[in-house]
């Protein structure tokens, strides 16, 4: 009987929603016409609030001179110096690394073969190389050594964690809270106050990755140290293990290729932002994609991104395989040939040592040049020939869709938007949502940065549209159609290991410094995720409950309709989620070309640094944004059916 | 049905594991629930509902004897899982005494109840709970390996043990290369390693295939007559039960229902519940003729052949047809009672047991159209 009510119950109410959600949006256009420009909290370009010039003044309160934060910088910096020594830049008196580029690929190739398989370690060693001929050997290092540093540090912290998150209940939610705020700040936002606390440089760069690049390390492992079936544990408990037994012999073992993944993770996550660390002066292949973004050099800014790409894979693939590699112990024959590897490593470290050509890369065959002037042919090609084509989407877009929402956004009062969310928030997820809007609406408007927020918001508002729009086509797709899906995976990988900033690139080309090119940008760096999770959330709908549709002699249309995007309800809630946290973060970032508002804020508060209290208020209304987004999307998720039912 | 069969009750003091008013109860304060009479006579729901707590386990009482088979039987969600996690303590119980060789096992700190699960109990699950990264004989040690025995040794024992349960040949196997059967032999093997007083079973046999749960089943009716180890056997199968248990104990909603012999849940159901269950057992398997014998009427021929109590009744049932005359129960040169041809055929065709008499394949031959 109570399922039956309740049925009628959810039956009754949706359609009232979507009337409730539509009639608020007339009344608010309404609305518009007749309170347009009244309290719209307007801020120029160079004015500031009485907030602004505080956080300005008290810029050096917290940060340098701290005990405590100096002692973390002083040690990071030398770990990253330390790594940067060995591999990418003259050190102990000798005008080259202590490893040249030979030993640094022969090592490198030879880990990969040891926890991977020779395929992964010729991937390696070909990667290597080829970044070597692009000319940027030295950047990559640096890259790379920045990268080990902070994934080193990552899983110092996160592996423990995600330890003890697996094993306590509690530990595990307060730790899915903060993960899950860490998680929805663009990364773009903290490197802003990190400064403050640890000044411009490889220390900040380093943490603000560690905050980025730890969180999957933490949720894989919690997650696969509580996914080991609780009859394996019970097993070893009744056997008579110890607590640090069951975790060593049982728990640990049994998670390890989850937490390998998570491992991946946490690489993929750290190379990415290593090279938006730039933007607090990282060293690296990120300097040199930010200076040719600068000039607008798109030949160089590509071939700088797709060293960074190359990596990228490098890094995924080696992994994959480590993840990959079953129980077994390795042969006897395997032991053999690896001892053998590793003299051959030895060796090859010594010639790297020893001569000139093994210790630096052999500048005469780069390609690096070619590749840039050829890219910029291309896109000199590709602006004359759909140069038109392109500007003309751009405006219509621009016109007919862009510039309606942003000044309904803008012109609007700022308590009518408020009041508008708020209703918003309230009809999705009730209070749970409607308190948190409130609060972020209040702290907005503190931030004196409102008008800014509001443009912001417009431009997310529309390219998360157009991803979610995306995303849910492509991933039922996928998510039905397994050739599909293997198709367009690797595709979708190579999308989100390629940093934010070198999407730009091109888009800077077909569109030119404005605010659609960030939004053309921001969807496709939003795309590959929503993808996914929606082609995850396809594919785990049970086969059964497919078969039982079309049994019955459903269409396809109606097996999509009826049964796999209801029962993936979820799944499409969380690409919605994430759709929008992605897509904000790439908004912002798009700051730089020319989409100002927030993004604008923050870069010019580096720039100037009578804007630094500005540049930092702006970062705090984008975590804000952020964060109001998420929930409203978080509480609009459809609860678990049949709570209570069972334990 | 008159003759109460006579089972000595295990008494305290020869039990090598009694229980008495074990409770178990999921939830937001569980303690009160046992201590208060009025929460602890609620049903199910009506407790969830006041308290929001879950009464897995009930008040139980019962002794199990050494070298017995005692099987704890019930439907899923009737708590006889968590019964058997209680008694080691892999589940904590909210109330009642434990006492194991007279020790109190509810009074044992971590350190000795480790020491008895490394060397007194063994458990094998349902779903196995074997370690996908140990090879077979590692999984077989492992119980060695965490009480500290060292390498020659443990590998010795686990070698034993492998051959005993039939799987030689696969010891560095992984699981996951074995097939369901192979793999519960494997947790079989591991429960045995460390030689333990007592073998609890978690319905060990659900997850495997009707022809692969038999072989299992014979294997442990084997192990118990060659190894004889005490076992606590959880399952939801009433036939396994008949076909293992020395006593069952019929469990729901965490409380008891009836704890007896075989023949006496069949012969004797303590309420409706349990006749329901035990409808569809073949009784003539199950009762023995002390269940169906009958007084002598007057002037009956007293010269039949004669039977022992014990005697299954499908076992007697050609002989008494055949003769002419009641035959005779008796029991150490004393007559129990006779039988005739009526109380054979009441337990064979029992009228009242919708099993025999509504099989389609006994009304209609098999001339019935093909559709």
């Amino acid at each position: 009987m109570a399922a039956i009510t309740s049925d009628v119950q959810v039956e009754v109410r949706r359609p009232r929603r979507s009337v409730i959600i539509g009639v608020l949006l007339v009344v608010w256009v309404a609305a518009y016409f007749l309170l347009s420009g009244i309290d719209t909290l307007p801020l120029g370009g160079q004015e500031t609030t009485g907030f602004h010039r505080w956080l300005t003044e008290n810029r050096d309160f917290v940060g340098q001179g701290n005990v405590f934060f100096d002692a973390i910088r002083t040690a990071v910096d030398h770990l990253v110096v330390l790594l940067q020594d060995l591999v990418s830049r003259p050190s102990f008196g000798r005008p080259v690394p202590v490893v040249g580029w030979l030993g640094v690929v022969a090592i490198s190739a030879y880990l990969a073969w040891a926890f991977g398989n020779w395929k992964v370690a010729l991937l390696t060693a070909a990667g290597l190389a080829f970044v070597g001929l692009q000319g940027l050997w030295q950047e990559s290092m640096d890259t790379l050594a920045l990268t080990i540093a902070a994934v080193l540090l990552s899983l110092l912290v996160a592996i423990p964690l995600g330890i003890w998150a697996g094993l306590s209940n509690r530990a595990f939610k307060v730790a899915t809270l903060i993960l899950d705020l860490m998680q929805t700040l663009p990364t773009f936002v903290y490197l802003a106050p990190l400064t403050l606390f640890f000044a411009i440089g490889p220390a900040a760069a380093t943490i603000a990755t560690l905050i980025y690049a730890a969180p999957p390390a933490v949720r894989l492992t919690a997650h696969a140290i509580r996914s080991v079936p609780p009859e394996s544990v019970e097993a070893s408990r009744s056997l008579g293990s110890t607590r640090g037994q069951t975790l060593t012999k049982v728990l640990l073992p049994m998670s390890r290729s989850t937490v390998v993944v998570g491992i991946n993770q946490t690489i993929m996550a750290a190379l990415s932002m290593v090279t938006v660390a730039a933007l607090i002066d990282a060293p690296g292949l990120g300097q040199t994609v930010l200076k040719a973004l600068q000039t607008l050099d798109v030949g160089v800014a590509f071939n700088a991104g797709l060293a960074i790409v190359v990596i990228a894979i490098v890094l995924d693939r080696v992994t994959t395989a480590a993840g990959d590699r079953p129980w077994r112990t390795a042969s006897v024959r395997r032991k053999v040939v690896l001892g053998a590897g590793a003299i051959g490593v030895l060796v090859a470290v010594w010639f790297s040592r020893t001569y000139v050509w093994a210790a630096e890369f052999p500048s005469e065959v780069g390609i690096g040049s070619r590749i840039a002037v050829i890219t910029a042919d291309v896109t000199a090609w590709v602006q004359d020939v759909f140069g038109g084509f392109t500007y003309g989407v751009r405006d219509a877009v621009t016109k007919g869709v862009l510039n309606p929402l942003e000044a309904l956004l803008t012109g609007s009062p700022w308590w009518l938007v408020g009041a508008v969310v708020v209703t918003l928030a309230a009809i999705l997820g009730r209070w749970k949502a409607a308190v948190p809007a409130v609060v972020c609406i209040g702290l907005l408007v503190a931030t004196g940065v409102w008008q800014d927020s509001m443009i912001t918001l417009a431009s997310t508002l529309l390219a998360t549209v157009v991803v979610v729009a995306v995303g849910l086509a492509l991933g039922v797709w996928a998510g039905r159609n397994r050739r599909v899906d293997l198709a367009i995976r690797p595709i979708l990988d190579a999308g989100q290991t390629m940093p934010p900033f070198v999407y730009l690139v091109p888009f800077l080309a077909l569109f030119g410094t404005s605010r659609f090119t960030a939004i053309a940008a921001a969807v496709v760096y939003a795309v590959p995720v929503t993808t996914k999770i929606v082609a995850d959330g396809i594919k785990a709908v049970p086969v059964a409950t497919v078969e039982a549709a079309n049994s019955v002699g459903s269409s396809n249309w109606q097996v999509i309709s009826k049964v796999q995007l209801p029962v993936a309800r979820r799944a499409i809630t969380l690409a919605v989620n994430q759709g929008l946290i992605y897509v904000l973060a790439m908004v912002v970032v798009g700051g730089l070309v020319g989409a100002g508002a927030l993004g604008y804020d923050v870069a010019a508060g580096f720039a100037q640094s009578e804007l630094y209290g500005k540049g930092l208020a702006a970062g705090l209304a984008i975590v804000l944004l952020g964060v109001l987004l998420d929930r409203i999307t978080q509480a609009a998720a459809p609860k678990p059916h049949g709570k209570g039912d069972k334990q | 049905m008159t003759a109460q069969l006579e089972y000595p009750e295990i008494d305290d003091d020869n039990a090598l594991l009694s229980i008495q008013g074990l409770w178990k109860v999921f939830g937001p304060k569980a303690q009160r629930v046992p201590r208060r009479p009025e929460l602890a006579s609620l049903d199910r729901a009506a407790l969830a509902a006041k308290t929001g707590c879950t009464a897995a386990v009930r008040d139980l009482s019962f002794n199990v004897a050494p070298g017995e088979v005692f099987v704890v039987m019930g439907l899923s969600g009737s708590g006889k899982s968590t019964l058997v996690r209680c008694l080691t303590r892999l589940i904590e119980p909210t109330a009642g005494s434990l006492i194991f060789e007279g020790e109190d096992l509810r009074a044992a700190d971590e350190k000795r109840l480790r020491a008895l699960r490394r060397s007194k109990f063994s458990m094998v699950f349902q779903h196995f709970g074997l370690l996908p990264h140990r090879k077979v004989i590692d999984n077989v040690s492992y119980g060695l390996e965490v009480r500290g025995e060292s390498k020659p040794d443990r590998r010795r024992r686990a070698q034993e043990v492998i051959d005993l349960v039939g799987l030689a040949g696969n010891e560095h196997k992984y699981p996951e290369q074995l097939s369901g059967g192979m793999q519960q032999r494997v947790g079989l093997a591991r429960a045995l390693a460390n030689d333990p007083d007592v073998l609890l079973f978690d319905e060990p046999f659900s997850a495997l295939d009707p022809l692969i749960r038999r072989e299992m089943q014979n294997e442990v009716v084997r192990l118990h007559r060659e190894v004889g180890k005490t076992m606590v056997f959880v399952t939801h199968d009433l036939s396994e039960a008949l076909k293992l248990g020395d006593r069952i104990l019929l469990m729901r909603d965490g409380a008891a229902i009836q704890l007896g012999t075989g023949d006496e849940l069949v012969g004797a159901p303590a309420d409706d519940y349990v006749r329901d269950f035990v409808r569809d057992v073949p009784r003539a398997d199950v009762l023995t003729l002390r269940w169906i014998a009958r007084s002598p009427r007057d002037g009956e021929p007293l010269d039949g052949p004669e039977l022992g109590p014990d005697t299954l009744v499908r076992e007697a049932t050609r002989l008494v047809l055949a003769s002419d005359r009641p035959v005779k129960v008796v029991d150490g040169g004393q007559l129990l009672g006779v039988i005739g041809d009526e109380e054979i055929l009441a337990v064979v065709a029992d009228p009242a047991d919708s099993h025999w008499t509504a099989r389609p394949s006994d009304a209609q031959p098999s001339d019935r159209p093909a559709f």
